[in-house]
């Protein structure tokens, strides 16, 4: 199942002893499931806390006295008026405003960022963010770091316990607690939670801690696709894709207003025009009718049976009790209420386009 | 008297009188995960073997499950449309999947019993 050109996590030998399932994703071999099951999983994030290796995403530290104009470059933002420890979803568009990748960046000094990105691009990142620095007086470094999270309302307390205090931190932050630790207060999973990267060596001694805690279990990656879907968040590579501009996915909240008329970032010209005209098609949630799942890669079509969209994301929502789905459908029918059908095998399901999230966000803001 | 007969795609044929009920293993449901749905094949439908009988949809994927000879579907487990979760739970009893009418019973010969798939599954 997995290659010699296969990653594997610095974790490996933990996730066999408890007991993982692997399956290969984006290039690395990643536990999906541990003996309580995706079901279960899923719902423990939800009530308590999860525990997520995910060494496969990518730290960058941009540094420099041009750090903040090579970010202002390579993303719609506004990097010099984050405040310190202020983070802030975006993304690396091409030229065409396409959605090269999506990312989290966090400021953490005056000179110094920190972009956490997806595995599956993680290569094509580093070539992209390294090109352009040379224009400017900035340095990207990629870290060597395990990367976990752990998300779920006992978060905070399943991390003091294990002697991290967590108080002063809220949604969308992050800091260095320790010398080569990234902690920030985020996740992908609607919950309250946090990413922490830290060295190896200290990560084994916060695992250990942390699963002395009966509130906190491994969860995998199946959980964690589905958690992320009932809360509505985009998987690069399904959702997001260089084809795909921050308009159609319905995420220009992430773009600051006066960016969108006045940016200089790659892609500002293209998203221009595409709002001018108005995106063709945009994300929507789906709700399938019945408890058939509906998958990524279905046709979607109207009453009238024309081609309408297809489906992005799409499987059980364990929360939600019901099938979950996400996809891209023609701008006039992108509406909460508007009914679809997809086509699963020749037949025919009803879909509602509705509101996201499936699941209530749960952060802590404040 | 009733055989039970293994396949290499981890379904199981309990045959008696000429009818078999299909299911599958124990080994295949752990390796689906949690299901959240069954498909579930018309009655009378008939199939020949290494047809798709029956999808069954996990959290994170749908998979099919074949027909492991040819004949007729003669009934389908409709307990699995309430609770997909009994072919985990019990995944060679209550969570079979259909029944069929066997049109070849010598298609039989070819597959295993209990001792050789446990080898097969190591």
């Amino acid at each position: 199942m997995t290659g010699e050109d296969t990653k594997h996590l610095p974790l490996e030998d933990l996730h066999n002893a408890a007991g993982a399932r692997f399956g290969a994703f984006a290039g690395w071999s990643m536990p999906l499931t541990y003996p309580a099951g995706v079901m279960k999983e899923h719902l423990h994030t939800r009530e308590h806390a999860g525990l997520f290796d995910i060494s496969h995403m990518k730290l960058f530290v941009v540094s420099g006295p041009g750090a903040a104009a090579l970010l202002d470059r390579a993303c719609p933002l506004d990097a010099g008026a984050l405040d310190i420890s202020q983070s802030k979803y975006t993304f690396f568009l091409n030229e065409a405003a396409g959605i090269i990748d999506d990312l989290i960046v966090t400021r953490l000094g005056d000179d110094r960022f920190m972009v956490v990105a997806n595995a599956g691009n993680a290569v094509e990142d580093e070539e992209h963010l390294t090109a352009l620095a040379a224009d400017f007086d900035a340095k990207v470094e990629p870290l060597d770091r395990v990367f976990l999270a752990i998300q779920g309302p006992d978060a905070w307390a399943a991390l003091a316990r294990a002697g991290i205090e967590t108080g002063t931190l809220l949604f969308m932050h992050g800091v260095e607690p320790r010398p080569n630790w990234f902690m920030s207060r985020s996740g992908y999973t609607g919950e309250d939670g946090f990413e922490i990267g830290l060295p190896q060596a200290d990560a084994r001694d916060l695992v250990a801690k942390l699963l002395e805690d009966e509130r906190v279990q491994w969860i995998g990656l199946a959980a964690r696709d589905s958690l992320r879907l009932e809360a509505g968040l985009c998987l690069h590579g399904q959702d997001l894709s260089p084809e795909i501009d921050p308009a159609s996915a319905g995420l220009m909240w992430a773009i600051p207003k006066e960016l969108r008329t006045s940016g200089h970032f790659i892609g500002a010209d293209a998203l221009r025009s595409i709002l001018e005209r108005g995106a063709a098609q945009k994300r929507v949630g789906l709700k399938p009718e019945g408890r058939q799942p509906v998958r990524a890669g279905a046709a979607l079509v109207d009453a009238d049976g024309h081609p309408a969209g297809h489906v992005a994301s799409g499987g059980f929502g364990p929360s939600a009790g019901h099938p979950v789905a996400m996809g891209y459908v023609n701008a006039p029918l992108a509406k909460p209420g508007a009914k679809l059908f997809a086509d699963v095998r020749g037949t025919k399901i009803p879909i509602d386009v509705v509101s996201l999230p499936f699941t209530p966000h749960r952060y802590r803001k404040g | 008297m009733a055989k039970t007969y293994f396949t290499e795609d981890h379904e199981w044929l309990r045959v008696e009188g000429g009818v078999a009920t299909v299911g599958i293993t124990d080994y295949a449901q752990e390796q689906l995960g949690d299901l959240v749905f069954v498909e579930l094949p018309e009655i009378g439908r008939k199939l020949a073997k290494g047809d798709t009988a029956v999808v069954v949809e996990s959290v994170k994927a749908a998979s099919d499950v074949y027909a492991p000879v040819d004949g007729e579907i003669t009934e389908a487990n409709g307990s699995l449309s309430a609770d997909p979760s009994l072919v985990n739970s019990a995944a060679t009893g209550d969570g079979w999947l259909w029944k069929m009418k066997l049109s070849n019973e010598s298609q039989l010969d070819g597959l295993m019993d209990e001792a050789a798939y446990k080898a097969h599954i190591g």
